[in-house]
């Protein structure tokens, strides 16, 4: 598997109005693109939404889905961010199993990797846990021999690296 | 119409059609439509009743390229909608403006499998250049003035706008709305800005690229007709005395009579404009877009030639082929631009000599004309000797509509164009069918003028029923049906490509009888089988005016089109009439 810290991230504002994720995820489909991972809110002007993509395809195929994509009409503006020039971020929510055995041990991991505990019970933990993708991979791995109950995450987020 | 008054939101959506400056409509009425069809009993809007959906879409299509004006089509929801996908789809390939309105079942019941409901929006998304659902009646008049706005600026295109029945339904509480005059403020498109001016820049460094090419060749494309740039294109040419191609989407863009034309490029086009374009040094594409069907086998398309690319669509630029000076802008202004950087550095005097590459094309022009071979007495007719009696027997300003197929390409290659916006057809989409109901559109859009549909039998079984209604609304065109009975253009692929192995492509010789078909349809039917009685029977067809005439020839189904590209290989291996082949360049 490639490694998903190398993917193209689209940064696209879009005005904030039904229909608008579809006619802009059509465009990928259509070309039988796939999402790798998506995230979208609106931003600090509500008027605009900002829909964050990461694509794992050839530059080429993707300019000219690039181009498609300002050809729309309810698309205002897009970023093409190159991993090296961006500051990437993705949440994770995770119920891990938590019995009295292995508590401890669990409990070390999550403060070394200084992911949050959002609840608690006598068999489970629910954490959080935000941090660049190949990171929560790597995580999640950790996770997974204490037992992982559910897990969901948001797709990342991106924005321009600071020169 | 004052603004504040309240008014229902049919009839402000027929009000602000009549604001929009729309003095006719194609269309068919349904249920969830029914409304809006109420206030167009007393509208200046010319309604014209279809028999199909289909028809309407493709009138309005035949009216926009014929007037320049946006094409109007109101039709219902669920069936209407999806009937009209087609010629949307055919509108947004050929860059054709248009404006689609749509019923939708009442807003409360979208999403409930309502009777004749489909996600209308959703279903045409892919072949509109924007499409609107209107949830509120208030946002009727900014909405239709966005439609317009949006179909006919930058590059043009099919924009629908769908309309739940509540808020046009004057039963309905939904439907009540104070009327505006809706203004570009009105329209909130902050993501729209087509851009129309070219880079001077960009444009003074093409300038220079031209003056020194040894083989350039002008490669113009529908673009030129969408900007009303053929007179524009005819200075450029002029000043600057290179030769021209247009392309099936441009024909008459530049006239066919002028020493510059070089006809049509592609995989139907004649040796010259290929054979021109493939040696060519530097190709000046204004408006075209590299289509397949222009360049045959990318790898081995024009391999010597610099490429200048003028569009208004910056996603054309370098979508197919790499460009070296790519300039975003309207044709019209770029030319004009151009040819003003062309003059600034010395016009006409100051550009390389030419002569070799003019002695050149005019030696391919003799030797490779477009030839066919003549029928003996008794064998059936041919339809390049057709077309070339309906050219003679008509006047130079006649418009000519075709559908998909062999007669499209031997239309466009045996009339001669020499005006703009007298040749319409379907090149992008390719929909048999097109030629009827996109003539009845041009002639209500060009009623002084005399309209042609050069149509095949496959086609013309497909939309046949539209005579119907140009017999019943008055609009008098002429139909040119070259009758093979086969479904010719794919008869040819499998003669030439499938070892004569004919699958499914015979019609039949019997049925059905054009003639009467015709007749039942209102029209005047006329039916001719051997050349002599071909000249008369264009000129009988050209004094009737009263109704539709339809003109069935009966041609060779063994005549296949010349020159062709096999699909999949280089332009260099252009396969010409038999006659010629073995004949060096």
């Amino acid at each position: 598997m490639s490694n998903p810290d190398r993917f193209h991230t689209i940064v696209t504002t879009v005005e904030n109005k039904p229909g608008v994720l579809a006619r802009v995820s059509g465009l990928f489909a259509r070309r039988g693109f796939n999402i790798e991972s998506l995230a979208v809110a609106p931003t600090d002007d509500e008027r605009f939404s900002r829909i964050t993509f990461t694509v794992d395809v050839e530059s080429a195929p993707l300019e000219q889905v690039v181009k498609q994509l300002n050809k729309l009409i309810n698309v205002v503006e897009i970023q093409e961010l190159p991993p090296e020039e961006c500051v990437s971020r993705e949440l994770m929510l995770v119920t891990v199993a938590a019995d009295a055995h292995h508590r401890r041990d669990l409990m070390e991991l999550i403060d070394d990797w200084r992911a949050y505990v959002l609840a608690e019970n006598t068999e489970r933990i629910m954490l959080s846990f935000s941090a660049r993708t190949a990171r929560l991979d790597e995580f999640e791995e950790c996770l997974r021999p204490f037992g992982i109950v559910e897990l969901q995450r948001t797709g990342r987020v991106a924005l321009p690296a600071l020169d | 119409m004052s603004n504040n008054q309240q008014m229902c939101g049919g009839e402000a959506l027929v009000k602000a059609l009549e604001r929009a400056g729309v003095e006719v409509m194609f269309g068919l009425p349904g249920g969830a439509i029914l409304p809006v069809y109420d206030p167009i009993i007393d509208s200046s809007i010319r309604h014209i009743l279809v028999r199909h959906e289909q028809g309407a879409g493709h009138m309005a299509e035949g009216y926009a390229h014929a007037t320049g004006r946006p094409g109007v089509v109101m039709v219902t929801s669920g069936p209407a909608a999806t009937n009209v996908v087609t010629p949307l789809c055919d509108a947004f390939l050929d860059s054709v403006p248009m404006v689609c309105i749509t019923g939708q079942v009442p807003y409360a019941a979208i999403g409930t499998d309502a009777f004749q409901e489909c996600d209308t929006t959703g279903i045409t998304m892919a072949v509109t250049k924007h499409n609107f659902l209107v949830t509120e009646a208030q946002d009727i008049p900014r909405t239709i003035r966005a439609a317009f706005h949006i179909a006919t600026t930058g590059r043009p295109g099919p924009v629908l706008v769908d309309i739940p029945k509540d808020i046009v339904d004057p039963v309905n509480p939904r439907s009540a709305m104070t009327w505006y005059e809706a203004t570009d403020a009105d329209m909130d498109l902050p993501g729209y800005h087509p851009i129309t001016q070219g880079d001077p820049e960009l444009i003074r460094a093409a300038a220079e690229m031209i003056r020194t090419a040894e083989r350039p060749v002008l490669y113009v494309g529908g673009g030129i007709l969408k900007s009303r740039a053929a007179e524009a294109l005819l200075q450029l040419a002029e000043m600057v005395q290179i030769p021209v191609v247009t392309t099936l989407m441009a024909r008459g863009a530049f006239p066919d009579s002028h020493d510059l034309c070089l006809g049509m490029p592609g995989m139907h086009g004649n040796f010259t404009a290929v054979t021109a374009m493939q040696k060519s040094d530097l190709l000046i594409s204004l408006g075209a877009r590299f289509d397949d069907r222009v360049t045959g086998k990318l790898d081995g398309f024009a391999p010597d030639a610099k490429i200048i690319h003028v569009d208004i669509d910056p996603a054309e630029l370098g979508k197919v082929r790499r460009v070296d000076i790519g300039i975003q802008g309207d044709c019209r202004l770029v030319i004009e631009d151009l040819t003003t950087a062309m003059r600034e550095i010395g016009g006409t005097d100051a550009q390389v000599d030419r002569g070799a590459w003019r002695s050149t094309i005019s030696g391919w022009q003799e030797k490779f004309p477009l030839v066919y071979e003549q029928s003996e007495l008794g064998e059936r007719l041919k339809p390049q000797y057709v077309l070339e009696e309906l050219r003679d027997n008509n006047p130079a300003d006649t418009i000519v509509t075709s559908g998909v197929g062999q007669h499209q390409m031997y239309a466009s290659q045996y009339w001669k164009f020499d005006y703009p916006y007298t040749w319409i057809n379907s090149g992008g989409l390719g929909t048999m069918g097109f030629s009827i109901p996109a003539a009845i559109g041009a002639k209500v859009g060009k009623p002084d003028r005399r309209v042609w549909a050069v149509d095949g039998d496959g086609c013309f079984q497909m939309t046949a029923q539209e005579l119907v209604t140009a017999s019943v609304e008055d609009i008098p065109i002429k139909v040119a049906l070259l009758n093979n009975s086969y479904l010719g253009m794919v008869r040819q692929w499998q003669e030439m490509f499938y070892d004569e192995r004919f699958s499914e492509v015979y019609l039949s010789e019997q049925t059905p009888d054009y003639v009467k078909w015709s007749e039942a349809m209102g029209c005047v039917g006329i039916r001719v089988e051997s050349p002599e009685e071909v000249a008369p029977a264009i000129t009988k067809a050209n004094e009737i005016n009263d109704r539709p005439v339809v003109v069935e020839f009966r041609t060779d189904p063994r005549e296949n089109v010349f020159p062709m590209v096999p699909a999949g290989k280089s332009n260099s291996e252009l396969v010409v009439d038999p006659s010629q082949q073995g004949l060096e360049p």
